[in-house]
């Protein structure tokens, strides 16, 4: 079963992760965004590390969907809003329940995951965030470190993709040959799944 | 008809500067006509590029007569973080709206709309309506 402290350590471990690959994002957003993503999500998941540590939620619902609603508040960039949606959405489909198992855990992600593509209007093949969580939830049910390699190999996968949503769109075909970063910092995130059960 | 009876309008853009000049254009077409409730949200809280949840909630409610807000915005994470906003259901007053219009000519339809006493289904319409004027 998954506990609150299961979910604050996933925020956690995924904002070590986007603080090391802070400049990585921004390199892989460089050529087709505007440079600003690693940036963006650094300032976006330090606060909601901090908000965490302050506020102490006690459920695994309402651990998420405050840390969904920092993103929304404090990154600025069309990070904020999506990840905010995500972990929001998801937070809210867990409820108030104490533990969850990680099957209903895997659920109420796939209920994020919907709430942002409906956001967003992304479809999976975009060259977005979707491409890295729409495979690592259809992994999910072999465990995190399943969801973990697919949503890496998602991430990779879109380097041959014309981007067809955000300001990449703008780019058409000059968009293929780049990872896009949105999909990399989305399999920081689920890879931050791995460290908090502490497989 | 008194100005607590007109339709607000925010206008979202990723820039502090396009957001008030866009204000302010519109407003100074509304002619002789009672302005609208009008309130810029641009940029991010630290004067950068990029949008702000918190300026869009304080603008939203700042405008926020009871008849309605119409909120206009330009790109990518401006219209994202809006609707994000009016997905969580509590955080821009009851009767917010997206519109989806050209920013622009969007917001000079709306703030001269507003200005007549128009509903926000009207003030919504006359904005959206804004991608209909072809220039060639």
């Amino acid at each position: 079963m998954l506990d609150a402290d299961f979910f604050r350590r996933w925020m956690t471990a995924t904002a070590a992760s986007v603080d090391r690959e802070a400049e990585r994002l921004t390199a892989l957003d460089s050529p087709i965004g505007d440079a600003d993503h690693g940036s963006n999500l650094q300032r976006g998941f330090t606060a909601v590390t901090a908000t965490l540590e302050k506020e102490a939620p006690d459920t695994p619902g309402a651990v998420l969907t405050l840390a969904g609603r920092v993103l929304i508040s404090t990154v600025g960039g069309a990070s904020g809003p999506l990840y905010g949606t995500l972990l929001r959405r998801t937070g809210k489909a867990l409820g108030d329940a104490a533990e969850v198992s990680e099957e209903r855990f895997a659920a109420a992600l796939r209920e994020g995951v919907d709430a942002v593509m409906a956001l967003g209007g992304a479809a999976p093949g975009d060259k977005t965030m979707i491409d890295s969580l729409v495979p690592a939830l259809d992994a999910l049910g072999d465990g995190f470190a399943a969801a973990r390699a697919a949503a890496e190999e998602g991430a990779v996968a879109t380097t041959p993709l014309q981007a067809r949503k955000g300001r990449a769109s703008y780019l058409g075909e000059r968009s293929i040959g780049h990872q896009d970063p949105g999909a990399t910092s989305a399999s920081l995130l689920v890879a931050g799944l791995v460290e908090a059960a502490g497989e | 008809m008194s100005d607590a009876e007109l339709v607000g309008i925010v206008l979202v853009s990723h820039s502090a500067e396009v957001a008030a000049s866009v204000a302010e254009l519109a407003k100074g077409l509304v002619g002789g006509g009672n302005a609208p409730p009008i309130a810029p949200a641009g940029g991010t809280e630290g004067g950068g590029l990029g949008t702000s949840a918190e300026l869009i909630a304080a603008a939203a409610a700042s405008v926020d007569r009871g008849a309605g807000v119409a909120v206009l915005a330009d790109l990518g994470s401006a219209v994202l973080t809006v609707k994000a906003l009016l997905a969580e259901g509590d955080e821009l007053p009851d009767g917010t709206r997206l519109v989806d219009a050209p920013f622009v000519e969007g917001a000079v339809a709306a703030v001269v709309t507003a200005a007549t006493g128009a509903d926000l289904p009207a003030v919504e319409a006359a904005a959206a309506e804004a991608y209909t004027y072809r220039k060639v």
